[in-house]
């Protein structure tokens, strides 16, 4: 252990006491404390820890900034954070010291009923910072290698391919966008890098490689994926089991850029153990002929607000968001899409389906835009709310903006509660009340459920039984 | 022993408004009763409360299932029990798919201690069973993948509901107008269907407006419903009246529950 050395004096009455829980220790052997709080000099601090070069640290500060003028948003859910109660740079082997004996109970038996294996439990619950997958999943990280694929974190990728983040980072979502991006922009750290040359079609989902990976699900991360022209990808992060943290917010910013005749598929599930807020700034750009789709699914936390974006660029771009949420007690997800259709010819489609259930709230919020001059677009939004007690709820949210007149959209809402005769048409054939109405949910959500990768939908369809069951959050 | 359905002095009121009156039926194992009666006399709704639809309300009589108070058990209860209903009109359910919703069903009524969550009967035991009694039925096995009567046509519906009672084998089963909706094929395929899974190996309630299922199911008893009373009882002979006569003579004969009977429709 290196000796202590406060880097500042506002450190040192910010964390006596937390000093040798969060040391951080640099190769020159000096030692950061994370400390509580947000100001210029803990920006300055994480990103010489890092040995970024002089622009991102520019780009740091910058977003900082904007990040102190910037008010939290009005709408959407609560948020009550102290900004200053958080910390936001820990030493990435930090979650080491944990103990499984102090993962809360009811975690565990999650794991058991969702059959998580034990190597997986310890990761997900905290305990282990990584996940031995290199093993397991070598060969295919040297296949790809081959096609000239980059696949890292995005701290790796800035020391290695300083001139692709130098020309993309930050572009899709500057940090002026909004205060929780500029966060981010300030203090990321981990994500994904994944760049994909012309022509290169990657044939399976990328989870099975990189599914358990902690620098994938850092507290700020930071993911950027560049699909060159006709290169093909689906990206899946998250997993269903619950995650568990004592960190309150999460903050991820994802870029993606799909050049022409590209393609691309995003997909998520996530799981937040109930006391997070967990705030998402998602945004694709789609050049000519190129695809994009988001598939995002939501479950746990106090509030997630999640918009994936997809701005259609160039003629012939597609967009695609299809969205799950799953709000139980004491939660809120206000999820929902945008897309943009800046240049003729584009097509999307936002279709949303959530669930509210013992109280949980469910928004949907989706902006559809249509440019001027983006004649010929076409967009298509449904949006499906099923509420299954009288003490749940649920709202839709349509923005619709149209600044050209040859165009057609179309947008369908609908609310339903649990119908008593589809409940009493399966219990009547011997199934329990509880088996009866996951199994409504489950083919509520089923034309979601169906494109995602074979054990996530199964993992989703335990989940979702057990959350039925009561049994979960 | 054999096994008997009970059913005493039975009323049933849906939303407040009295249906049914006073029915007494008791069906033995075995045995094929024919349910008949004129639109909105009660028929359907004697299924629904023997089911336990959480809208009929009991508001007096009782319904024993081998000396068992029905009444005090949930309806998947109902049917772990033995019992079963062909809907009348069986709702959709998308994204179940048939053959999960079958094979959850088929565990539950076979294994009726069974807890959520316990293993379901294997998937080839279950696909092999499933895939016989389609052949059967003459359906396509790509039905199975389709969701719960979601855009079945009427003939597809009925035949479903004939394919859950042939995997579930209950005790009693109400067959509530299986045969309507059905091109005349499709009768012939479903009366027989049901003779030869059901007859003598259940105890049928048949409720139906046409005789084709009749003629291959022939009845030991033919009950007549109207105005939520069961009006009369016979035997199959009563039932062939009925096809060739219409309700005519029992309007007149049973004043009271014709009046009763006009005054349910007319609300
Ligand atoms: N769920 C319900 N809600 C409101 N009224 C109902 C309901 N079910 C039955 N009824 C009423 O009860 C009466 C009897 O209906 P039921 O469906 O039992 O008749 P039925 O004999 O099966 O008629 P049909 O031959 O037309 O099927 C009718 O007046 C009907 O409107
Ligand atoms: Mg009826």
């Amino acid at each position: 252990m290196a000796t202590d050395i406060t880097p500042d004096k506002n450190a040192e009455a910010e964390s006596i006491g937390e000093i040798n829980k969060y040391d951080f220790r640099t190769e020159t052997e000096a030692v950061f404390k994370s400390q509580k709080g947000l100001n210029e000099e803990i920006v300055r601090q994480i990103s010489a820890m890092k040995e970024e070069p002089e622009w991102m640290l520019e780009f740091r500060l910058k977003a900082l900034e904007i990040f102190e003028s910037k008010p939290m948003p009005e709408w959407g859910g609560d948020i009550d954070i102290n900004f200053q109660d958080i910390y936001y740079y820990l030493k990435p082997t930090d979650g080491q010291e944990k103990s499984w004996d102090d993962v809360p109970e009811e975690i565990k038996e999650t794991f058991d009923r969702l059959g998580i294996p034990e190597a997986e439990r310890k990761f997900l619950a905290g305990v282990k910072a990584q996940f031995e997958s290199e093993v397991v999943y070598g060969s295919v990280a040297e296949d790809l290698e081959k096609q000239g694929v980059i696949f890292t974190d995005t701290d790796t990728a800035l020391k290695e391919h300083p001139e692709l983040l130098r020309e993309y980072f930050g572009t899709i979502i500057p940090s002026e966008d909004n205060k929780v991006s500029a966060l981010n922009s300030a203090v990321w750290s981990g994500g994904s890098f994944i760049y994909v040359p012309p022509g290169v079609k990657i044939e399976f989902p990328l989870q099975a490689y990189f599914r358990i990976n902690a620098q994938n699900m850092g507290q700020f991360e930071r993911t950027l994926i560049i699909v060159d022209e006709g290169a093909e990808i689906h990206y899946v992060e998250g997993c269903t089991a619950p995650m568990y943290s004592s960190d309150s917010l999460h903050s991820a910013v994802v870029e993606v850029i799909v050049k022409k005749n590209a393609r691309c598929r995003y997909t998520t599930i996530q799981n937040w153990a109930n006391n997070i807020y967990n705030l998402v700034t998602k945004r694709a750009v789609c050049h000519a002929d190129a695809t994009m789709e988001w598939v995002d699914g939501n479950l746990g936390s106090q509030l997630t607000m999640k918009y994936p974006a997809v701005y259609m660029l160039e003629p012939g771009a597609h967009g695609e968001i299809l969205s799950i949420a799953f709000a139980g007690n004491g939660q809120h997800q206000d999820a929902g899409a945008k897309l943009v259709h800046a240049a003729p010819h584009t097509t999307g489609q936002i279709i949303s389906k959530s669930i509210s259930k013992n109280g949980g709230r469910s928004s949907y919020r989706g902006l559809v835009r249509v440019e001027e001059g983006a004649n010929h677009a076409k967009n298509n939004v449904v949006c499906d709310a099923l509420i299954l007690d009288p003490e749940s709820r649920s709202d839709t949210y349509p923005y619709i903006e149209i600044m050209e007149q040859d165009v057609s959209i179309g947008h369908e809402a609908s609310v339903s509660r649990i119908g008593e005769e589809q409940l009493f048409y399966l219990t009547s054939r011997g199934l329990s009340e509880t088996e009866a109405s996951a199994m409504i949910v489950n083919g509520f959500i089923e034309p979601l459920v169906k494109e995602l990768p074979m054990e996530y939908a199964v993992e989703l369809n335990r989940l979702i039984q057990l959350q039925m069951e009561g049994s979960v959050g | 022993m054999t096994h008997v359905l009970k059913i005493e002095n039975l009323q049933v009121a849906v939303e407040g408004k009295p249906i049914l009156r006073g029915v007494d039926l008791e069906i033995k194992h075995g045995e094929t009763h024919a349910l008949m009666g004129p639109n909105g006399s009660g028929k359907s709704t004697l299924g629904q409360a023997i089911m336990g639809h959480p809208k009929y309300e009991v508001t007096g009589g009782t319904i024993t299932l081998d000396g068992e108070d029905l009444l005090e058990m949930e309806p998947d209860e109902r049917a772990r029990a033995g019992m079963f209903m062909a809907f009348q009109r069986p709702v959709a359910i998308p994204g179940v798919k048939m053959a999960d919703f079958l094979r959850h069903s088929t565990t539950n009524v076979r294994n009726p201690e069974r807890k959520e969550g316990e293993d379901l009967i294997p998937m080839k035991d279950f696909r092999r069973e499933l895939k016989d009694k389609m052949q059967q039925l003459q359906m396509d096995m790509e039905f199975a993948r389709r969701y719960v009567n979601d855009g079945f046509s009427g003939g597809e519906m009925k035949r479903a509901e004939i394919l859950q009672l042939a995997m579930l084998q209950p005790k009693f089963a109400i067959l509530d107008e299986t045969d309507s909706g059905l091109d005349a094929d499709a009768v012939r395929l479903a009366s027989e269907s049901i003779a030869d899974i059901g007859r003598e190996k259940m105890g049928l309630l048949i409720i139906t407006h046409h005789d084709k299922l009749l003629v291959h199911n022939p009845p030991e008893f033919t009950h007549v419903m109207l105005g939520g009373r069961l009006v009369e009882t016979g035997g199959s002979e009563l039932a062939e009246e009925l096809h060739a006569n219409g309700y005519e003579r029992i309007r007149a004969a049973y004043p009271e529950a014709e009046a009763e009977n006009l005054a349910m429709a007319g609300e």
